[in-house]
């Protein structure tokens, strides 16, 4: 029911924008037109950053290093109580958006939607986004070469919502 | 920083595969990663186009202020020097209500345009400003409020009630952006500047 209800909100969004700026009497179609130029402009700008971090991140997808990494890691996080089925999801959901979703999907296949991991890889997935590409990206197409300590302070949140997506699966469901 | 980052992926992806024996994908990999950012920037081109679009709608019809109006006292808290710059702080608070929404594809375009401003009001044209720093860590932790994605993907794989995670997911959400957002207070603070080399 509330899966067919997102499908409301897109077009709600759009419809509401237009009808409210013909209300106002903005000459809508003009106003698009000047602002999706601006958007064209803004994308070829990001285009250089986008290749270059996409291809970094498809190398090292197909490289095992991910997987050499969980096997060194898993023994070291059991003992911890930190299920060693969501590592790889973990590492990659910081780099790539696509790759982690598609993990994702094969921890859903393998555990099950319904199973503790398959629940916690949901909230994992449900309450993080892209971190590496959003600070390459967003400081790429301005130019900024020095990004302070944004990455860090990204990624802490991403391990944060690591940790605390198993505690809370377990405490409240 | 990122160019380090970037190289070391690159390095580590050679020497894994080398003592994996993945090198042939490795090498697939390389030519195939360049295509998929072509078609990642295909499907950005539209979102791009689109939702510009629809931002400078909202400019025109000044429906931007008033959302920007309904977010001011959490925007000010966060972005206190942009506190008369409402043109900034409206594109802004769109990114945030976007986000909320779950609207990924609006996000970037709104995000991208306030980094645009941001940058009109930095001092240092080659450094993050702290406005800067701030905004990236909130877009690059979640706000969204319902994740239909992992909903859809839930229900694919036959669970019947795929919005159960949600509180677990909003509980998550909030604390972890709160501490990125702490993190990046307490690093910026320790250095008492506005960019800090780290």
């Amino acid at each position: 029911m509330l899966t067919e209800a997102s499908f409301y909100i897109l077009p709600s969004v759009i419809a509401f924008t237009v009808g409210f700026a013909v209300f106002r009497k903005v000459a809508v179609l003009d106003a698009f037109v000047e602002g999706a130029e601006n958007g064209i402009k803004t994308l070829y700008s990001i285009l250089p950053t986008l290749i270059g971090i996409t291809v970094a991140i498809n190398m090292l997808r197909s490289s095992g290093f991910i997987g050499f990494l969980t096997s060194a890691l898993s023994p070291v996080l059991e003992r911890v109580g930190i299920k060693a089925e969501l590592l790889p999801l973990a590492l990659l959901s910081p780099l790539s958006g696509s790759g982690s979703l598609s993990v994702y999907g094969e921890v859903l296949s393998e555990y099950g939607a319904d199973s503790t991991v398959g629940r916690i890889a949901s909230v994992m997935t449900g309450s993080t986004e892209t971190t590496f590409f959003a600070v390459s990206v967003y400081f790429g197409s301005v130019g900024i070469k020095n990004t302070g300590c944004t990455l860090y302070a990204g990624l802490f949140a991403d391990f944060t919502a690591f940790v605390l997506s198993g505690l809370f699966v377990k405490m409240l469901m | 920083m990122m160019n380090g980052i970037w190289a070391a992926i690159i390095a580590l992806s050679f020497v894994s595969a080398i003592l994996t024996g993945n090198v042939e994908s490795l090498s697939a990999s390389v030519v195939d990663g360049a295509v998929k950012a072509v078609e990642l920037a295909v499907k950005l081109l539209s979102t791009m186009a689109l939702w510009g679009g629809i931002m400078k709608i909202t400019e025109r019809s000044g429906l931007s202020l008033i959302i920007s109006r309904a977010l001011s006292p959490v925007m000010k808290l966060l972005f206190p020097s942009l506190r008369d710059k409402e043109d900034i702080i409206s594109v802004m608070s769109m990114n945030v209500t976007a986000n909320l929404l779950g609207l990924g594809n609006a996000a970037t375009p709104l995000g991208l345009e306030s980094m645009r401003r941001l940058q009109s009001v930095n001092p240092d044209r080659s450094a993050a400003s702290r406005d800067m720093i701030f905004f990236v860590v909130m877009n690059s932790a979640s706000m969204r409020v319902i994740p239909t994605t992992v909903a859809a993907l839930r229900q694919q794989h036959g669970c019947k009630t795929p919005f159960d995670i949600v509180p677990c997911c909003i509980l998550t959400s909030l604390c972890s952006l709160a501490a990125g957002l702490s993190a990046a207070y307490i690093m910026m603070n320790g250095k008492r500047k506005g960019a800090p080399e780290c």
